[in-house]
């Protein structure tokens, strides 16, 4: 098993947050992770992103090139951008809330959630984030919902263990929003 | 027989290889003399320069770094970061210090790092055989300004004390001269004060003298006093620019 | 200790101070701004000292005057800082100064970019400064062997009283993996009796120098160091190697590489080839003698490298004349993909490179 994921979207979104978090969870399981962000320029010009690799095996490249096995677009210029990283067949998670268009790859799994309505349920728009990993999870499975909540303190430490409930339910409406999309 | 005079124990017996009439050995002699007299010689660590005084780290009778050309400031920063209780000075000629090593000399002063820096200042490069420095005067011929320093061609010579008596992190700032033995005694009285400036931890200090090169000027020991008297002194007025004791 | 997941440039950090690094002076260059970082918040919590030089060539020059006050220094950058920084490291290795040399390399030459890179292999093996010296030059490929060289550079720059630099590249330094701190093996070191501490007026005057006037005593010197640099040699050649007595193929690389390498490995093995590795964790001293190990089936040994190839002469070294040994490389930052090495693999098996 190797999940090679891409998360994308504007500076602020928390797409390298919750990279960090997958690869946390996925240490503290026991398998092999990397977590390598965009540098340089590209991080001055207000988009981020970062490449997750948790694997069974010691992993390769921690560089996504073609290979991808997942992504989550945030925004619409990581549509664009990482969609044609990943193999066919792979999971492309897109933030309906602010994407309105549709992957121009017919051979994607994709699945729309609208991550900052969603937040906005909850009361907090910033665990937009958390939403889309939430679905991400629920999606492939590749490590718990506790691990994760577990690295959250880990990765953001004690004094903002406060913020894991709240986390935790946007976790559970990713979750629920690809089920209720697979079910349709 | 009573001894009237001898051989400061800040140096060792190592011979100077300075030439006949070079001042560099009455400004080792008063360096050395001020350490011993301020009881600093066995808490002292040296940086010696690249030039003429390249071999002061067997002179001084005293712990000794060799640094890269104009790096002083920086390994002296090193080993004064290491060790802030022990007493660090640099040697520096002026191609040394005002020329290839001005960003680490200028830092140095403006980080207030307290270490003390002896500022030779012959208007010449003399280890390489009489090149044009930055502080050269203008007029002055030398063998890479054969027919004399013009303003047009290669600037004013710079000012050190001046420049750096403008950072607010340099704390004692005062040119000297070793021409006279009145000159020296001040020389003296003003290198043991940029020392005391760093053992009471206020900052960095630095004495620019004024010295004497009769092999690459072309004169006689004698003739040579006479030409930094006449020419070096008015362009690098003597005297103090900063002082933590007068709050200036 | 527990595993903790750290960024490389961070691990840098963390594995000086581990090691008894106390002294840390730096500038900032992308990809490696994040060791001075860390050592600005972490050493003077660890009751050292960090502190920002106002050059490249300032900092190393602090790290030479810590290292001859006794002290475990040390700086890092990124490929035209490492230039800036040769200066120092040849009159550290020319003065027998412990130090170690951190290089996240990035494309080059001249300003370059800042994407990782692999093209310091010259520079870092061959000398970079004036004069004959070698420095030991380990090339991590994980997060985990970062805090393992860095570690074990400080002991070893203690122990030969010479600089050693660790390369690794921009991808290293910024990505995130699992590491443990372990406990180093214990390597008994020589007391530091030469160090400029003061006199105390108790002992003769320490000198720490690299200037030796005399042609024949500067021979001597020269002939002194070049004694460490056998042991070196001798001693410390470390690298990775496995499959290589069946293997058809043979692949070097070293450093971020070697791990794409190994995907590229894993897929000629589903196509039936078989491949074998050698990666030199130590690019100076150079895993030469591994070389042997090759079995009589393989057809060509395939370097890869982002750079043009630098290493190419030291694995012609290793391959002495026995087999062809063909190129894949990267340059300007750009990381090689494991389809394009599969592909070379495929071709040296079939004859058809």
């Amino acid at each position: 098993m190797e999940e090679k994921v891409i998360m994308a979207g504007f500076g602020g979104q928390g797409v390298m947050a919750i990279g960090k978090l997958l690869a946390y969870a996925g240490m503290i399981e026991g398998k092999h992770v990397t977590w390598m962000p965009s540098y340089g320029p590209e991080m001055r010009g207000g988009t981020a992103n970062c490449s997750v690799v948790v694997s069974d095996e010691e992993v390769g490249s921690p560089l996504i090139s073609k290979d991808g096995t997942a992504a989550i677009v945030m925004n619409l210029p990581s549509l664009a951008k990482f969609e044609k990283e990943l193999v066919p067949g792979g999971k492309l998670l897109v933030n309906k809330s602010l994407i309105n268009e549709e992957p121009t790859r017919t051979d994607l799994d994709v699945h729309y959630v609208s991550a900052n309505e969603l937040a906005s349920e909850l009361g907090n728009n910033k665990v937009a984030n958390m939403v889309m990993l939430g679905a991400y999870l629920e999606l492939t499975k590749i490590v718990d919902v506790e691990s994760v909540l577990h690295a959250f303190v880990k990765v953001f430490g004690e004094n903002k263990s406060k913020l894991v409930p709240i986390n935790k339910k946007a976790l559970e409406k990713g979750a629920e929003a690809v089920r209720k999309m697979q079910a349709v | 027989m009573t001894i009237v005079y001898e051989k400061s124990r800040g140096l060792t017996d190592t011979p100077l290889h300075y030439c006949p009439g070079c001042t560099h050995g009455v400004i080792h002699k008063l360096v050395a003399e001020s350490m011993v007299e301020l009881g600093i010689l066995g808490d002292a660590i040296g940086v010696a320069p690249v030039g003429c005084s390249v071999l002061a780290y067997n002179y001084f009778n005293c712990d000794m770094q060799e640094a890269a050309h104009g790096r002083a400031p920086a390994v002296a920063t090193g080993i004064k970061r290491t060790l802030p209780d022990k007493f660090v000075f640099t040697y520096q000629g002026d191609g040394d210090l005002a020329s290839i090593g001005t960003a680490e000399v200028v830092h140095a002063a403006h980080r207030g790092e307290k270490i003390s820096t002896i500022f030779v200042n012959n208007a010449i490069y003399g280890m390489t055989g009489g090149q044009m420095a930055p502080t050269t005067l203008i007029g002055q011929k030398t063998t890479t300004s054969p027919l004399g320093r013009t303003v047009e061609h290669s600037g004013r010579p710079i000012k050190i004390s001046e420049m750096i008596a403008t950072i607010d992190g340099a704390k004692f700032v005062e040119r000297v001269s070793v021409d006279t033995p009145a000159n020296i005694r001040k020389a003296k009285k003003a290198i043991k004060k940029a020392f005391k400036c760093q053992l009471e931890g206020k900052g960095f200090a630095l004495v620019e003298v004024l010295s004497a090169c009769p092999t690459n000027w072309g004169f006689t020991p004698v003739k040579a006093l006479d030409w930094l008297r006449d020419n070096m002194i008015p362009y690098y007025p003597l005297g103090n620019f900063r002082d933590f004791e007068e709050g200036k | 200790m527990s595993k903790v997941l750290m960024k490389g440039n961070e691990a840098v950090g963390a594995a000086a101070i581990e090691a008894g690094c106390k002294f840390f002076f730096g500038y900032p260059i992308t990809p490696s701004s994040e060791i001075p970082e860390y050592m600005s918040k972490a050493l003077p919590e660890a009751g050292g000292v960090f502190l920002q030089a106002e050059s490249e060539i300032a900092a190393i020059n602090m790290v030479y005057g810590a290292a001859g006050a006794g002290a475990r220094a040390m700086t890092a950058s990124s490929s035209p800082g490492i230039s800036l920084k040769q200066e120092g490291i040849t009159y550290a290795a020319g003065a027998e100064l412990p130090c170690v040399i951190v290089n996240m390399m990035r494309g080059g030459p001249g300003l370059g970019s800042i994407q990782p890179s692999q093209s310091d292999y010259f520079q870092s093996t061959r000398g970079g400064g004036n004069g004959d010296y070698r420095t030991l030059c380990y090339a991590p490929a994980s997060v985990q062997e970062i805090v393992d060289y860095v570690m074990l550079a400080f002991d070893k720059a203690d122990y030969y009283r010479n600089p050693v630099l660790i390369c690794a590249d921009g991808m290293i330094g910024q990505m995130m993996e699992a590491v443990e701190f372990k406990e180093p093996a214990h390597i008994d070191l020589p007391p530091k009796d030469w160090t400029t501490i003061g006199t105390a007026e108790k002992r003769k005057p320490n000198i720490i120098n690299s200037l030796y006037l005399e042609a024949e005593v500067l021979q001597d010197h020269n002939r002194d160091i070049d004694k460490k640099y056998k042991l070196m040699e001798e001693n410390e050649v470390l690298y990775e190697a496995y499959g290589l007595e069946d293997a058809d193929v043979v692949l070097v690389s070293f450093g971020t590489t070697s791990r794409i390498v190994k995907t590229a490995m894993k897929q000629a093995e589903k196509k039936g080839i078989k491949t074998g590795i050698i990666r030199p964790i130590t690019i100076w001293p150079f895993p030469y003698d591994v070389f042997k190990n090759i079995g009589n089936k393989a057809k060509g040994v395939l370097t890869v490298e982002m750079n043009l190839g630098q290493m190419i002469d030291d694995v012609k070294i290793g391959v002495s004349g026995k087999l062809p040994v063909y190129f894949n490389g990267t340059q300007g930052g750009v990381v090689p993909t494991p389809a394009s090495i599969l592909e070379d693999i495929e071709k040296i098996a079939g004859g058809t490179k």
